[in-house]
């Protein structure tokens, strides 16, 4: 007996729409068996993971703040995907905007600069992270370079250069040699939508990227041409679209929605410059975006759920001594089946009896 | 041969005495929704026979053949091999079984070698090395040559149907099932299949064939089935049939005879190619070679010649799919157009129809309406600021629909869900119905059934009525003879000086295919061989 894999002559629409719930029970299954082999108990983990950050107001406000960059950051991959580019390298896009946007911060610091500062930065940043997404981009269509690699390089590059940064030119001169820079001036601040709270306007941002995504993507002549460059290349090119020029266009939204999402990210709930202000943003928006279909809705609906995996593993931490690396394993397990599962769409398992025949005859 | 070839009529009981049929469907349906493509269907086929399917566009052939090889589940009925009732799961069962298939639309990797595409589509254990030798020797016996080492993308059409067959014929299939194999094929490739056909017919074989050319069932096959609205009508000998009395049982009625309308007009030059070179930009592709004429409005020019000759490449540079160093080189409305993307040139009045309907002419996985746009955006109105006017577009397809009568299962289906010959007339009719001041159109009439390609070809005649220039690339010498005013033919890259076509005998066209020139020497000497 064999398990092979059997293509569908028809596309299963159903198993479009259930595919990624699929995903996320196969994921709960192993990660209860996971929980178990590791001596926790499964239930109170699915508990503090799943459940818990979902009780109280402050874990309410961390989910949405949580997904304000997977959500701006996976709508752009998601462009990006759909046409047949593979931007792997949000994470710099969003290290790059992050550091361009700090620059305006850390300059204006401590002068009365005026209202412009945030505006200025947010600009800046989108531009810096669109700037930094073409390289590979431009890369890839001059030179024929893997994309995948050179995006992917580039945000060690980031990285770097972010580090060099806090720790050299912008340290704070009061920060006890702390690697960050100097507490950005209000001016320098994304406002808060509650006082007191967490939720700042990033969000309503994100918001609107998502309304605008499905718009291009749903209504207008731009985004039919990145569905078709995508799905039928030389249909596409029959109908007058050039890849290469989509290339270079998807590239660029996301790179500035990532750098947008770095500086928000930074002058929102951050306050400052510093290493590790992504804990891997710009990797996770990669499963948030197949997660959700590449649809902007369904995207909205994953960043939400992975900000849940992200608070759910500090809280089972907290609460249950749980890894905080166990999220990541979560995130991997969960972009794993869910590729899986996009391939039963098109695939169906079927089981194989190589004997049966032999079997029939002789008998 | 001919001899001892039995007399079939529609109740074989004495004649195939003793022996059951090898492959029987009893009540066999297929529901779409509400659409019923094969509707209770029974068919018999006999080993040593070759079995016509025949049927208008979308009459439901392929599904019934596609249910025979497991490929689509049937809602009813039961399918019988050598007399016992199976459920296919599969094609992989159906081959295990000894059916074998050669597709509609070909399933080939464009970037791997022939001998790796064949490795894919078979299931044995066998290694790669044996599989290799065998395909050579298989491709040896039945006379189909195949060099194992070069990747498709390098091939014709006729080469390529050629690995689907021995990629069967390597199962050794008891049955094998063609889905319209000469739709694509030249007559000599078409003549070269049926040498093969018979051969595994006289092997003992039987063959289900699916063609839309009735002459060419009434000469190969010994059986006909013929299909309408999914039921199934008669079974028949088509050799006591006339190729009309065949498409009155398809179509329920007579068929519209094309008709030219009389004295037209032609007038100023629409579509001038001024000493057009282009240097192929695939390794095996063809160099077109100063290639010139000129296309009035009111004409139609046929391009004949046997596929793989430049014809591709020429439908590129003149869509500006690629385009051309020099602008003079391709003039359209009087415009030098050469550097003009194909975008610009639709906006000139150009209208364009490629060979491949699937993944060049639509996006198969797209809605019609979304085909519609994908040329229509262009010039149509479809596109208001950036926006797209979803209305417009699905008047185009109810437009097409209804002029053409594109038959589907729904209002907005995805291309590729549609018949092939259905899916044709959709391609067609959404570049008609622009009003084209310029046709261009590779193969208008491939796969579609003698009904509607009668509407295609009569509707570029009337778009030349109306003062269309047309340009029609064709391998069916008779479509062209029916329609075109002048016939050219290319040969390696070059295009001979366009014949009226009264004088285009075929004899002259013979010649300018196999790239013999007409000087007066030659054309004398072959008017009197
Ligand atoms: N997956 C599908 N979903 C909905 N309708 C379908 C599907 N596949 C086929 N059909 C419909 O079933 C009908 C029969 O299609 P089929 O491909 O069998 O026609 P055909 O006889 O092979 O025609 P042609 O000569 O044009 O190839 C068509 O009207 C088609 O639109
Ligand atoms: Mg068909």
């Amino acid at each position: 007996m064999q398990l092979v894999l059997e293509k569908r002559a028809e596309r299963s629409n159903t198993i479009a729409l259930v595919s990624p719930l699929i995903a996320i029970g196969l994921t709960i299954v192993t990660m209860t068996i996971l929980f178990a082999i590791i001596g926790k108990n499964p239930l109170l983990a699915l508990h503090a993971y799943f459940i818990a950050p979902l009780t109280d107001g402050y874990s309410l406000q961390e989910i949405a703040v949580k997904a304000t960059p997977l959500v701006m950051i996976a709508i752009g991959l998601s462009l990006c995907y759909l046409a047949n580019a593979w931007n792997i390298g949000a994470e710099g896009q969003f290290l790059i905007g992050a550091v361009a946007g700090s620059w305006i911060a850390v300059k204006t610091q401590g002068t009365d600069a005026g209202v412009w500062v945030l505006p200025a930065m947010l600009v800046l940043a989108a531009a810096a992270g669109a700037l930094y997404a073409l390289i590979p981009a431009i890369c890839k269509v001059k030179f024929g370079a893997s994309e995948i690699l050179t995006s992917l390089m580039l945000v060690y590059v980031a990285d770097l250069l972010l580090d060099y940064l806090v720790r050299g030119p912008w340290r704070d001169p009061n920060g006890f040699n702390f690697p960050t820079t100097a507490e950005f001036d209000p001016v320098a601040t994304v406002p808060l939508l509650i006082e007191g709270g967490r939720l700042h306007l990033g969000s309503i941002i994100a918001l609107l990227v998502v309304a605008s995504a499905a718009i291009l993507l749903g209504r207008t002549i731009k985004g039919f041409e990145i569905r078709v460059v995508g799905a039928a290349p030389r249909a596409a090119r029959f109908g007058g679209f050039n890849a290469n020029q989509l290339i270079i266009l998807t590239f660029a939204v996301s790179g500035a929605l990532a750098g947008l999402a770095g500086i928000i990210e930074v002058a929102g709930p951050v306050g400052h410059l510093q290493p590790g202000i992504s804990p891997g943003y710009g990797f996770t928006a990669i499963i948030v975006a197949f997660l959700g279909r590449l649809n902007p809705i369904g995207i909205l609906i994953a960043g939400l759920f992975l900000a849940l995996t992200f608070i759910g593993g500090e809280q089972a931490q907290i609460a249950m001594k749980i890894p905080l690396d166990v999220t990541k394993v979560f995130q991997g397990i969960l972009l794993f089946y869910v590729l899986a599962c996009d391939s039963l769409i098109l695939y169906r398992f079927k089981l194989v009896f190589p004997n049966r025949q032999v079997a029939r005859g002789a008998g | 041969m001919q001899a001892h070839q039995r007399m079939l009529d529609p109740t074989p009981d004495g004649l195939h005495s003793g022996e059951s049929p090898l492959l029987q469907t009893v009540g066999l349906t297929k529901r779409y929704g509400d659409f019923l493509a094969n509707d209770s269907i029974d068919i018999e086929i006999w080993p040593k026979e070759i079995h016509a399917l025949l049927g208008e566009n979308g009459a439901g052939k392929s599904t019934l053949v596609k249910a025979i090889y497991g490929l689509i589940q049937p809602s009813a009925g039961e399918i019988r091999w050598q007399g016992e009732r199976i459920a296919l799961s599969g094609p992989s069962e159906a081959r295990s079984r000894g059916i074998g298939m050669v597709f509609q639309h070909f399933s080939l990797f464009d970037n791997l070698t022939v001998a790796e595409n064949v490795a894919l589509g078979l299931d044995g254990k066998e290694s790669f090395k044996d599989m290799s030798a065998r395909l050579e020797q298989v491709s040896k016996t039945y006379g189909l040559p195949l060099d194992p080492k070069r990747e498709v993308w390098q091939l014709s059409v006729g080469e390529r149907q050629r690995i689907e067959i021995v990629r069967a014929l390597m199962q050794d299939p008891k049955f094998l099932i063609l889905d319209e194999p000469t739709a694509v094929l030249t007559p000599q490739e078409a003549d070269q299949l049926f040498v093969v056909l018979e051969r595994l017919k006289a092997e003992g074989r039987a063959i289900l064939y699916i063609s839309h050319k009735l002459e060419e069932v009434k000469r190969l096959c010994d059986t006909a089935t013929i299909l309408r609205g999914g039921k199934k009508i008669q079974t028949c000998n088509p050799r006591r049939e006339t190729a009309a009395s065949l498409a009155r049982m398809m179509v329920g009625g007579e068929i519209r005879e094309v008709k030219a309308a009389a004295g037209r007009q032609t007038t100023i030059p629409r579509l001038v190619v001024n000493d057009l070179s282009l240097a192929p930009d695939e390794p095996h592709g063809v160099r077109l070679e100063h290639i010139s004429f000129e296309l009035k409005g009111g004409e139609i020019l046929g391009i004949a010649g046997v596929a793989g000759n430049g014809q591709d490449e020429l439908f590129a540079a003149l869509s500006g799919e690629r385009l051309a160093k020099d602008p003079g080189t391709v003039v359209i409305e009087g415009i030098a157009a050469g550097h003009l993307s194909i975008t610009k040139r639709r906006k000139l009045g150009a209208a364009f129809v490629p060979e491949e309907r699937l993944g060049h002419g639509t996006a198969p996985r797209m809605k019609l309406s979304e085909n519609a746009l994908l040329t229509g955006h262009a010039a149509s109105g479809m596109v208001n600021r950036g926006f797209i006017d979803t209305a417009a577009t699905l008047d185009t397809v109810d437009k097409a629909t209804e002029t053409f009568d594109v038959r589907k299962a729904k209002r907005d289906p995805e291309a590729a869900s549609l018949s092939g010959g259905n899916l044709q007339k959709f391609i067609v009719g959404r570049e008609i119905l622009r009003n084209p001041a310029v046709l261009v159109v590779s193969q208008p009439t491939w796969g579609v059934d003698a009904g509607a390609a009668a509407v295609i070809r009569q509707a570029l005649l009337d778009l030349a009525t109306a003062g269309a220039a047309v340009l029609v690339t064709s391998q069916d010498l008779d479509e062209l003879a029916e329609i075109a005013d002048r016939i050219a033919v290319m040969f390696h890259g070059r295009l001979s000086e366009p014949l009226a076509t009264r004088d285009a005998t075929r004899e002259k066209l013979g010649l300018l295919m196999g790239g013999s020139s007409l000087e007066p020497k030659e054309a004398a000497h072959a008017a009197g061989a």
